[in-house]
């Protein structure tokens, strides 16, 4: 296994997950790796088609431990909870610990967003906050991801070698030359073992 | 814990836009205001909010370009067709039983919502019947939606979500096309007023029988939601139509007995008789 993290993990309050071409088979090595009683909200942007009924949700309530639902404007943040935004809308996180929705216009031709998700996740957990980025095709993320550790949280992005689509890990290194890269399996096994240290 | 700059920064920046101007940012959802302002700051070659701020007390000119950053949404025409199928076949059955109309379009940015109401209301032969009152904070964005000309090549999606909403007629019945841009009929605006209205800010002027309020609302935070939905309460006649974005609810609102759901799914709610 790669480095140990640097940030102290019982100092994480909150996890952010990124992903395109490729997400649904790589949240399934993660999501489903969680205990049911996981302390973090985990909240996550996959680049879904806008005039799809997204079926992440019940996809992954079927195969997770962690509650899976679907992000509703304005609701507290539940630990050990596992969010979507919905498709065609962006997600942000507020200061108080509740999740927005907005339909401003796509960012890099995605709505949601995951630069709009981190980049408010970062306002929002500063230093507490663990940002994820998966595979994908596009640049999204990797300004988000900047953010988050300009604000000093932790930044892990998916090996790129590993990646059905390596775009976006890559465009996420570049951008955060610290970020830890791990395999799916590690990111797993290290967001499992969080609330464990 | 000490505030960081700038956060103080657009802090003072939203009390001097509501003294200034009587806009009232306050209260919407910090995140995305956030999101919006940075953007305005970049783009409008301020260093910091400080310094907007400043430029904006002092230049009225100012003004129109930084409420173009704080609220102009861009829709679609029939944008979630089942909502306006269900406006369609559930809500003007209702709709019929009156001898006159008023449909109130809140925060109709360019204006695809009013059109969409608009030709969807012809095509039922209610039009006749019916003003429809279409308003913004947003004066820049309101004389856009007076002229009802968008880019072409918007209109491939606006003439889908239209047959998907049900349409029975052919949306390029109501626009004339050149190269670039579609220029709706002005026929469809001869029962229109639009009008320059704040649902932070005004009161009611007139009692609806339907009010359409997409996706406006969740850039309120939860304090402004409630007041906005009670604004709406008040403006609706005993049994009048709320229907509001897909990802929007009454749920949590302390005015959520006054009403009843009508077409839940759609988010299209009934307001009581009582």
């Amino acid at each position: 296994m790669t480095a140990i993290p640097t940030m102290s993990a019982n100092s994480a309050e909150a996890v952010v997950i990124g992903a395109s071409a490729g997400a649904l088979e790589a949240l399934s090595v993660i999501l489903p790796a969680l205990p049911a009683e996981y302390r973090l909200p985990v909240i996550i942007v996959v680049h879904i088609p806008p005039d799809k009924r997204s079926v992440l949700v019940e996809l992954f309530q079927a195969k997770c431990a962690v509650k899976v639902e679907e992000a509703e404007d304005k609701i507290a943040i539940r630990d050990g909870t596992a969010y979507f935004a919905p498709p065609d809308y962006h997600l942000l996180i507020e200061r108080d610990k509740s999740l927005s929705l907005s339909s401003d216009e796509p960012v890099l031709f995605s709505r949601p967003s995951i630069d709009v998700l981190f980049e408010s996740a970062a306002d929002a957990y500063g230093p507490a906050l663990i940002g994820v980025l998966l595979t994908g095709a596009s640049q999204d993320g990797a300004h988000g991801m900047k953010a988050i550790v300009e604000s000093g949280g932790m930044a892990i992005v998916q090996d790129p070698h590993s990646a059905f689509a390596p775009a976006m890990p890559e465009a996420a290194i570049a951008a955060c030359p610290g970020a830890l890269v791990l395999s799916l399996q590690d990111i797993a096994t290290y967001l499992g073992s969080v609330q464990r240290q | 814990m000490l505030e960081k700059t700038e956060d103080i920064e657009i802090r003072l920046l939203l009390d001097a836009l509501y003294l200034r101007y009587h806009y009232d940012f306050r209260h919407y959802a910090p995140a995305s205001l956030k999101r919006c302002l940075n953007q305005a700051r970049e783009q409008l070659s301020f260093t910091t909010f400080s310094a907007l701020q400043e430029q904006l007390l002092h230049d009225a000119s100012l003004l129109p370009r930084l409420l173009g950053y704080l609220t102009v949404q861009v829709s679609e025409m029939f944008r979630d067709p089942t909502y306006f199928r269900a406006i369609r076949e559930k809500v003007v059955p209702h709709l019929r039983t009156y001898p006159s109309l008023k449909v109130w379009i809140a925060g109709c940015a360019d204006g695809e919502e009013l059109y969409s109401l608009v030709i969807l209301f012809r095509e039922e032969g209610l039009e006749e019947r019916t003003l429809f009152y279409a308003t913004d904070i947003n004066q820049e964005a309101l004389a856009r939606a007076e002229e009802g000309i968008y880019a072409l090549d918007r209109i491939r999606l606006f003439t889908k979500n239209h047959q998907d909403s049900g349409g029975k007629s052919s949306l390029s019945d109501y626009y004339s096309a050149d190269y670039a841009r579609a220029c709706f009929d002005r026929s469809l605006r001869q029962h229109v007023v639009f009008s320059d209205h704040s649902l932070v800010t005004d009161a009611v002027f007139a009692e609806m029988h339907l009010i359409s309020c997409r996706n406006v609302m969740i850039y309120f935070d939860r304090a402004l939601q409630d007041q906005a939905i009670g604004l709406f309460k008040d403006s609706l006649a005993r049994k009048g139509f709320l229907g509001i974005g897909a990802k929007e609810s009454l749920r949590f609102s302390n005015h959520s007995a006054s009403f009843q759901d009508f077409v839940r799914e759609e988010r299209i709610y009934q307001k009581r008789a009582e």
